[in-house]
């Protein structure tokens, strides 16, 4: 018994010299790891959303003092023409821009075949994801163009046009939608394509054996198994609809007669743009704008978390 | 495989598919092809109405040799290597080491820390605009690359972490433990074992993050102004108010800002799908 006694007691001496760093390495370790990363992100992001939540109190120009208001900027915003403008042209984006998630999938079931070169139509038709916002707004811009641009071109061959897209107010908003749905269908695609790629062909089979087809296969064996993909591509649509600044700014500059802005447009304008800097009232615009995407953060944390807690206990 | 492979199907449903792909595509870029059709004709065409018609001359090197020699355009494409791949490299170097952490040790507020991460990355650009520019003014950055790159890479790292902890979770957790019980220290294990280990998840997220920060627009706008530190998403305008109405030239200017990001998703096709797909299959 004192032989096995001896080493085990050398181990605790040891022990208790090492240093307080050695003992405490598995709680050091961690935070000095996190911390840069943290200190970083909390410094320019997560601090500044409670600025702003501050600042949308306060009606201040940026440069001099700023002087507290309380709600007014907020009150303000029930009466804006312009606001209410932007918030309905939000959701025509959401609505709209959904369209992706179809669209990619059907893109996808079109491309999800292995003839040869299939691997080159796939990337071509993922490349515009790739481009800029920028470019693809001036691309699209180019493309409307009453007189120069391919579209009415196009519309001429069929003796229709022509139309300026981009210079009716009612129609703008639809044009730079049409646009943003580009790269997003293109990333919708790529989704659905790697889900397609891991569909279970066990239960494909036994779907056709018992007699599944197309539309009813679609919908009852793949969908249900594409559905990490739908998540995802849903996620990143919804994010993206509510981001919608570079198009607009690039196509219309929220024009003609301010018919294109939304919510992330016009609070750029009030806070950054020729008509003054607002940033009392631009934050407030900025409020609004994060309360409505917090809904969906919301939503979307809720679902990474029950999986977070499967992915432990399973 | 659904749908059922076109192998299977009639010679006639075989033929149709081969001869649909290509009149597709061609759909599908049309607004892209129109452009590069523009970039290539002589200014005179534009003037003579000829937009579609066969170009009287080709001039793919007497436009883009503008777009290169007489323009600003070589600057605002050297801000944007300058502002891009400090970024890719501060925010992956950031992201490995928060990954690591929430990835392998269990402590309280691990989990908490892991969805501030994510849910920062979903936020509206907007409501972080007054006070990021701000600090950044304070900080006497405003205008300079480092002020653009030092907001990319803590804005980035949020995305990040998500990728490279989740990364880092589906590694085998014995290998740690192997190294723990041989003594190894904690940061040599970082280095040594789980570093390597992440070299896919690595270039993966350089691919992602260098497309994502070239093609920014709004924080080159917010935080940068004129030709000295502007990228080329910014600088375009400016290009295309320089060459007013000349559509040849604006083209060529716009598909020579498109190509760096272009040209990195084609030489690393795999990593950046790989990158944008992940968790979509579970």
């Amino acid at each position: 018994m004192s032989s096995t006694a001896t080493p085990a007691m050398a181990q605790r001496e040891a022990r208790a010299e090492a240093t307080w760093l050695q003992r405490n390495r598995m709680t050091v370790t961690p935070i000095l790891f996190l911390l840069p990363g943290l200190l970083f992100f909390l410094v320019y992001v997560i601090a500044p959303i409670f600025q702003s939540f501050h600042i949308s109190l306060y009606d201040w120009d940026g440069l001099g003092e700023a002087r507290y208001v309380g709600l007014a900027n907020y009150e303000e915003l029930l009466d804006d023409r312009n606001f209410e403008v932007s918030l309905w042209n939000n959701v025509k984006w959401l609505a709209l821009y959904l369209l992706a998630i179809p669209a990619g999938l059907f893109i996808a079931l079109f491309l999800n075949q292995t003839v040869t070169g299939i691997r080159l139509y796939k990337s071509l038709f993922f490349f515009p994801f790739v481009l800029s916002q920028v470019v693809v707004g001036l691309v699209f811009s180019w493309f409307y163009l009453p007189r120069e641009g391919l579209l009415n071109a196009t519309l001429a061959v069929f003796g229709l046009g022509p139309v300026n897209i981009l210079g009716d107010p009612d129609l703008a908003t639809y044009g730079i939608i049409a646009a943003g749905l580009w790269p997003q269908t293109a990333y919708c695609m790529i989704l659905y394509l790697t889900g397609l790629n891991a569909v279970d062909p066990e239960q494909v089979e036994a779907g056709r054996l018992d007699g599944a087809k197309g539309w009813k296969m679609l919908w009852y064996v793949i969908l249900p198994q594409l559905k990490p993909a739908t998540f995802i591509a849903f996620v990143v649509t919804i994010i993206g609809a509510l981001r919608s600044f570079d198009l607009i700014s690039v196509m219309t500059n929220g024009g003609p007669f301010g018919s294109t802005r939304v919510l992330s447009f016009y609070m750029f304008e009030k806070a950054l743009g020729e008509f003054g800097f607002r940033m009392g009232y631009g934050s407030a615009i900025a409020v609004v704008l994060f309360l409505i995407m917090l809904v969906f953060i919301a939503y979307f944390l809720w679902q990474m978390w029950r999986d977070e807690r499967t992915a432990r206990h399973g | 495989m659904f749908p059922t492979p076109i192998q299977n199907r009639s010679r006639a449903a075989q033929i149709t598919y081969q001869s649909l792909l290509p009149l597709v595509l061609i759909l599908w870029l049309l607004p892209l092809i129109a452009v590069m059709l523009f970039s290539i004709r002589p200014f005179s065409d534009f003037g003579q109405g000829n937009y579609w018609g066969m170009p009287s001359s080709f001039e793919f090197f007497t436009n883009y040799g503008r777009v290169f020699f007489e323009s600003d355009m070589p600057r605002y494409l050297l801000n944007s290597v300058f502002i891009t791949v400090p970024t890719v490299i501060g925010a992956v170097a950031l992201s490995c080491m928060t990954g690591f952490a929430l990835g392998i040790y269990r402590f309280r507020g691990n989990l908490l820390i892991f969805f501030m991460f994510i849910a920062g990355n979903f936020v509206p650009f907007q409501i972080l605009m007054v006070p990021v520019r701000d600090l950044t003014v304070d900080l006497g950055l405003y205008n300079t690359k480092l002020g653009l790159v030092l907001f990319h890479i803590a804005f980035q790292t949020g995305f990040c972490t998500l990728f490279m902890r989740n990364f880092i979770r589906a590694l085998p957790y014995e290998l740690i433990e192997a190294a723990r019980v041989e003594g190894v220290a904690e940061w040599r294990i970082f280095w040594f074992v789980v570093l390597p280990l992440m070299r896919p998840a690595i270039a993966a997220l350089s691919v992602l993050i260098f497309t994502f920060i070239w093609n920014d627009y709004f924080w080159a706008v917010v935080l940068t102004q004129g030709p000295g530190a502007q990228p080329v998403t910014a600088g375009i305008t400016s290009f295309n108010s320089q060459f007013v109405a000349q559509f040849h030239l604006m083209s060529a200017g716009s598909i020579v800002a498109a190509i760096p990001p272009v040209v990195i998703f084609f030489l690393m096709q795999r990593h950046f799908i790989a990158g944008l797909t992940l968790g979509a299959v579970k």
